[in-house]
């Protein structure tokens, strides 16, 4: 960084964004077909989930259209199957189609809503362990450390299993959605505080950062407005790549029957439901929610790779 | 030597408090042990009873002392849920976990460093291409989703391996094993490959490029130079370079093997300590819940310090750091 650091301190991040956008990131995007095609597919699934309840063929939360006569329906296209239905039903008489519109609803959000979780604790706590040092670092880095010794599914699960526990009886649709999110969030702060923690150390003795002291700034304005549009870089790689594993923990979790219930499908539930009825022939229940998660995840990663390498000076 | 030893005990002496720490606040705090204990109509006077037995009314520091003192002798109570003692229940459930982990750490260096060493030496073939695109796969599904499909190829479609449970096993002392049977060992396949697929990813990733890495060497060159044939080279020279970091890994992943065992143990239905455990946190029964988080815990911490121990009598330069720091 060769720079002088006032006008590092000037840019901010819609500055630097716009700048690698210019430069790299959008020539490197359109050079890599896998990239393209993952966007797209990223693209497609978020739109369809967004759009579930207008381009959804029924509705699987409204019991009035769901008739247990339907229930177990093949795909269409196969000789017993009803044109009203295109992927076949599941064995309550749901239209899989549109419960996996549903159901992504409910994957992405929860996926989005623990990575924002997670960033914000990771990120806050990075920023106060790197600018303050000293104890508060200590402190910090060795509750990360003593979480890093297990891998994040177990946490989750057990944030998860404790919520529940107290949740008792006073169990609702709604709560349940919000314990999935802190659960997964809490899993995954540890990355980003180490990350931003790192950098906020070396940007601390920068000049821009002893200005801003001299000038009388509080603690909490520097790090926020001064360094933290410093040290976004790898954040958002860090948050792409932890989309994906987001959107696969809230599936396990739905998998193991520990996340949201039946009446409340997200893929993972789904999947779950469809494992039952492997056996019996009834292969649709569960292929289809599964590739869609399995086209889902690939997808995010893909694209977190290319941001990576994109991001990646090193890699230029 | 000895002092980084010692910070090293210390520091894992740490991690095992909090959980202990951890796992005492969720067997106190959430929701009364004792209402968890009895049945509607006990009396007030025998609840308060069995609270002043369970020394639930000594100071919380004391009951914490306790617990630990417990705990290091792996007694933790009953189960909420079957009113039996929660060692029992993971002991009985220990050796089909222990089983699993194993079977899918050998498939994962058995299958993964011939991949790595083969991808490193071939760069470009299109075998290369599919073993890394395979790898590529196997980090980016869902490890529940692979055992589905494998069940339904292997299973319901060809019909050749059974798709739950352990099938027959043997009884070795309390150490019940399938590896002895031939069922037991039918049943072992799927689920130990579902478990270590990913580290056989890893396994081939790490060795590709440390292949990649050590055939670019000079005592490689000289090797050549020397008129060695390429099998001695690749083998005796290369691959043996390679090992040190792909141990480290795998020893680190045996905690991870153990920890995703519980998502394999529920697709195959496999009675081990992961399917125990998340049947207690669906019914909330918190002893085993935190007894199964102790024992993961002491697994882990003891993994990285033998891991840590292991590295630091191989390469010197670790230790000469954790001195001077």
């Amino acid at each position: 960084m060769a720079r002088p650091g006032a006008i590092e301190r000037r840019e901010g991040w819609r500055g630097q964004l716009a700048r690698a956008w210019d430069s790299d990131l959008l020539a490197s995007f359109l050079s890599q077909k896998l990239t393209i095609v993952a966007a797209l597919v990223t693209v497609v699934l978020v739109l369809a989930a967004l759009l579930a309840p207008l381009i959804a063929p029924h509705s699987p939360f409204d019991l009035r259209t769901i008739s247990i006569m339907d229930a177990n329906l093949p795909p269409a296209w196969r000789a017993d199957g009803d044109a009203k239905f295109p992927l076949g039903t599941d064995n309550q008489g749901r239209d899989i189609l549109s419960t996996i519109l549903y159901g992504m609803r409910i994957s992405i959000g929860v996926g989005v809503l623990s990575v924002v979780v997670a960033l914000t604790i990771g990120v806050t706590l990075g920023l106060v362990a790197g600018y303050f040092g000293g104890r508060l670092d200590s402190a910090i880095m060795r509750i990360a450390d003593v979480q890093l010794t297990f891998p994040a599914i177990l946490t989750a699960l057990l944030v998860d299993g404790v919520a529940l526990a107290v949740m008792g009886s006073h169990r609702s649709e709604g709560g349940e959605f919000w314990v999935l999110v802190v659960a997964i969030g809490l899993s995954y702060w540890v990355q980003y505080a180490r990350t931003v923690r790192g950098s906020t150390m070396v940007e601390r003795n920068k000049d821009y950062v002893q200005a801003a002291r001299l000038v009388g700034l509080t603690p909490l304005a520097i790090m926020f407005r001064h360094v933290l549009p410093n040290v976004t870089g790898p954040v958002l790689v860090i948050a792409t790549i932890n989309l994906a594993l987001a959107i696969i923990t809230e599936a396990t979790l739905s998998f193991l029957g520990v996340g949201l219930p039946p009446t409340q499908p997200s893929l993972g539930t789904m999947i779950r439901i469809g494992n039952n009825f492997l056996f019996s022939g009834e292969w649709w229940i569960v292929a289809f929610p599964g590739l869609t998660l399995a086209a889902l995840v690939l997808a995010v990663n893909l694209l977190g790779d290319w941001l990576r390498d994109a991001l990646n000076p090193r890699l230029r | 030597m000895l002092s980084f030893l010692i910070r090293r005990l210390v520091e894992a002496v740490f991690v095992l408090l909090t959980v202990a720490l951890l796992a005492f606040v969720l067997f106190r705090f959430v929701g009364d042990p004792v209402n968890q204990m009895v049945g509607q109509d006990t009396s007030l006077e025998d609840r308060l009873k069995l609270r002043e037995q369970l020394g639930l009314n000594d100071p919380v520091p004391v009951q914490f002392g306790r617990f630990v003192w417990k705990a290091a002798q792996f007694d933790f109570g009953l189960s909420y849920q079957l009113k039996q003692p929660v060692l029992g229940m993971i002991a009985e459930r220990l050796p089909a976990t222990l089983e699993l982990a194993l079977a899918a750490a050998v498939f994962a260096i058995a299958v993964g460093i011939p991949m790595g060493v083969y991808t490193g030496i071939h760069r470009n073939s299109w075998l290369s291409r599919l073993f890394l695109t395979i790898s590529l796969v196997g980090i980016s599904l869902p490890t529940f989703l692979i055992g589905i499909l494998l069940i339904y190829i292997f299973a319901v479609t060809l019909g050749v391996l059974p798709s739950f449970g352990r099938g027959e096993v043997v009884k070795i002392g309390w150490w019940s094993t399938g590896l002895l049977t031939m069922s037991g060992l039918k049943a072992l396949v799927l689920p130990a490959s579902t478990l270590g697929l990913f580290q056989m990813t890893l396994v081939t990733r790490l060795v590709r490029s440390e292949m990649l890495e050590v055939l670019r060497t000079d005592y490689i060159r000289f090797a050549r130079a020397r008129g060695l044939p390429n099998r001695a080279i690749h083998f005796r020279h290369a691959l043996r370079n390679t090992l040190v970091p792909v141990i480290t890994i795998i020893g680190l992943q045996v905690g991870a093997l153990i920890a995703f065992a519980i998502i394999t143990e529920t697709v195959f239905q496999w009675p081990g300590m992961g399917l125990l455990f998340i049947q207690s946190v669906q019914q909330a029964d918190i002893p085993v819940m935190s007894a199964y988080l102790m024992l993961v815990a002491v697994l882990f911490v003891g993994i990285n310090v033998a891991v840590d121990m292991l590295y630091a009598a191989v390469d010197p330069r670790i230790r000469v750091v954790a001195g001077s720091a």
